[in-house]
């Protein structure tokens, strides 16, 4: 009953300006879902890729962006789904491509016992005991478990049974299923109840305890949420790498790589970590035969990007005049809306 | 004799990691934000130190009358002119500046020196050791390193005690605005304090360049030791610098006795058992503050 009283502001209503984008998202989804049939092996591969980085990206946004929990150990989640693949492939003779979304649950279900420690700690506390738990996780897989293969790792041989243009093919679309969860999976959360307590979260969050959201669970929900496409990612990577080892599953370079992604393009929007990642795969391919140059360049970038544009290049092209594509900012009611210009 | 030694070895390690742990425990206690950059400054200063002892063939321990005073302007600069400019925007921005920063040091440092691993020179007193009784030896730098961790962790906590100065770095920490009204100028502290926090690295650097030898890539490994060392000491205090140091480095050379391959393992455990216990570690001493 006193829900009725609670004016929960509308999502922004959908106006003829819509149409546009709307237009553009069908063309750009029906490319890349037929991308396998007209483009070169090289372009699928590298699109697959950016397909993969976007869903990594979009998770740590929602995490870092509107939740406020600096992680640094997503990696952790990668390398338990890859390992998580090798596991159901090999042992348990699963069909490859269906322990991306078998990844996707092991990794949360990791993650539960996971959050109730993090989630006593804060801010740059938190940050380093994500690290600390996936180089806890690392060195366990690295050197305890035989089964695992050690520091050698193991390969994925049943996908031998694929031929390798199928698998190719199979990979994009799993990525591409992958991505597009993970943006419209944002997205969505975002529109919803949750994601109200969400940005009130990113705006401040005592202020938005004290109005009676639960914090606690919101937080919970995206943590999971993040775990989830980190596990799932680390399946499809590797089913694409096939060959499994420690150091490479649990690198700090994928939490490095998303933080940059999401720096450069913008923390806090969906929109930012699509360009993000966009001009990420831009500056790595222009760099691609001077490796350490391009990781000294990166990290120069994430400096200039929070001294000169904390809100990235999405932000930058937005100070003027808002574009929205995904549109999950709220409108107050006219009633507050006009009460506050009488004040 | 075997559990002796691997306690008294676990001890000495214990207090190299204290000194890594030292210089970000006084940042992090009041600025409040970590230096993810840590341990990549730490390698930082043993490359230049190498370079000192080059150029100007001086030997390490007498380079850092050059380092101490360099490495101090270097971190004053770096807070002032870079990380005091996103105080205001909470602790993200410097978590991802400093994120950033430490892959431009690793990277600047590879293209530099290349992947070799080097090492600094002081001479005999690298592999003299003491025996201590048949089948106990230790060595004589792992001992000087201690001295040299107890002799800072004094100094510092007398400077934090009993000078004006310290006074005003512990109340910047406790409540950056009421110190504001009191006429203290947090950016200058927040200055100072990484310009101290850097010529204790510069110390700490050139104590591990004679220790161990080093590459590049060294310092993510060194920023979560000293990240585990306040962990468990808990944040701000100077002897739970101490007690967090000695506790991991007996952790890890008890579980390296087990099985060589639990070694660091067995720290990363034990620091994720405190979180557990005691979140705030076993002798905090900052205020808790948003």
């Amino acid at each position: 009953m006193a829900e009725s009283q609670i004016v929960t502001p509308r999502p922004y209503a959908r106006t003829s300006s819509a149409a546009l984008p709307l237009f553009a998202l069908a063309v750009i989804l029906a490319a890349l879902i037929t991308l396998p049939f007209w483009a070169t092996g090289y372009t699928q591969r590298s699109v697959l890729e950016f397909l993969y980085f976007l869903a990594l990206a979009q998770a740590w946004n929602l995490m870092a962006g509107y939740a406020g929990m600096m992680s640094i150990g997503q990696q952790a989640f990668v390398g338990i789904g890859a390992y998580g693949l090798v596991v159901m492939a090999e042992d348990l003779g699963i069909n490859p491509f269906l322990t991306v979304p078998l990844a996707a649950i092991l990794a949360v279900i990791l993650a539960v016992p996971v959050s109730w420690l993090l989630f006593r700690l804060k801010g740059a506390y938190f940050a380093v005991a994500t690290w600390v738990i996936a180089e806890t996780v690392r060195l366990t897989v690295n050197a305890n478990i035989d089964w695992l293969g050690g520091g050698r790792g193991r390969t994925v041989r049943s996908l031998g049974q694929f031929d390798r243009h199928l698998r190719e093919d199979l990979g994009y679309w799993v990525a591409l299923a992958l991505a597009i969860i993970a943006v419209f999976g944002v997205f969505f959360l975002l529109r919803s109840k949750t994601g109200l307590a969400l940005q009130a979260i990113r705006d401040t969050e005592n202020g938005a305890r004290s109005v009676g959201v639960e914090t606690r669970r919101t937080k919970r929900i995206v943590y999971l949420f993040a775990a989830a496409i980190a596990g799932a990612t680390g399946a499809l990577i590797y089913i694409v790498q096939i060959n499994v080892r420690p150091d490479a599953a649990f690198s700090i370079n994928w939490a490095a790589y998303v933080i940059f992604i999401v720096v450069i393009g913008g923390i806090g929007t969906i929109e930012g970590p699509i360009l993000g990642t966009l001009v990420f795969f831009f500056l790595r391919d222009m760099l691609a035969d001077l490796e350490a140059w391009s990781m000294l360049i990166f990290g120069l970038i994430a400096i200039m990007m929070m001294l000169f544009a904390p809100k990235g290049l999405w932000g930058l092209l937005n100070t003027h005049r808002p574009v929205l594509l995904f549109r999950t900012a709220r409108r107050l009611p006219e009633r507050f809306a006009a009460h506050k210009e009488g004040e | 004799m075997i559990a002796m030694s691997t306690m008294l070895n676990g001890v000495l390690l214990g207090g190299l990691y204290a000194l890594y742990g030292l210089g970000l425990s006084l940042t992090f206690g009041i600025m409040r934000t970590v230096n993810l950059a840590h341990g990549d400054i730490i390698v930082l200063a043993t490359y230049l130190a190498l370079i000192t002892t080059q150029v100007l063939g001086l030997t390490p321990l007498m380079s850092l009358a050059v380092l101490v005073p360099v490495m101090f302007c270097i971190g004053y600069g770096l807070q002032r002119l870079i990380l005091n400019r996103t105080l205001k925007d909470g602790m993200m921005p410097a978590v991802i500046i400093t994120f950033g920063l430490s892959f431009v040091i690793q990277n600047g440092l590879l293209l530099g020196f290349s992947a070799d691993r080097q090492v600094l020179r002081q001479g005999a007193i690298e592999t003299m050791g003491v025996t201590l009784a048949p089948g106990v030896t230790i060595g004589v730098f792992p001992i000087l390193t201690l001295a040299v961790l107890l002799v800072m962790i004094f100094a510092l906590q007398a400077f934090m005690g009993r000078t004006l100065l310290g006074r005003a770095f512990r109340a910047t920490s406790d409540d950056p605005a009421t110190a504001e009204l009191m006429g203290i100028d947090g950016k200058r502290i927040y200055g100072l304090a990484m310009g101290l926090s850097f010529a204790i690295i510069a110390v700490t650097g050139v104590v591990m360049g004679i220790r161990s030898n080093f590459s590049p890539f060294d310092g993510p490994a060194r920023l979560i030791f000293a990240f585990e060392v306040i962990i468990i000491g808990g944040m701000g205090s100077i002897y739970g610098v101490l007690a967090g140091g000695l506790i991991l480095g007996i952790a890890q050379t008890i579980g390296g006795a087990i099985n060589p391959t639990f070694f660091q393992l067995a720290g990363h455990l034990v620091t994720l058992g405190i979180l557990v216990v005691r979140p705030s570690g076993l002798f905090p001493e900052t205020i808790e503050r948003d």
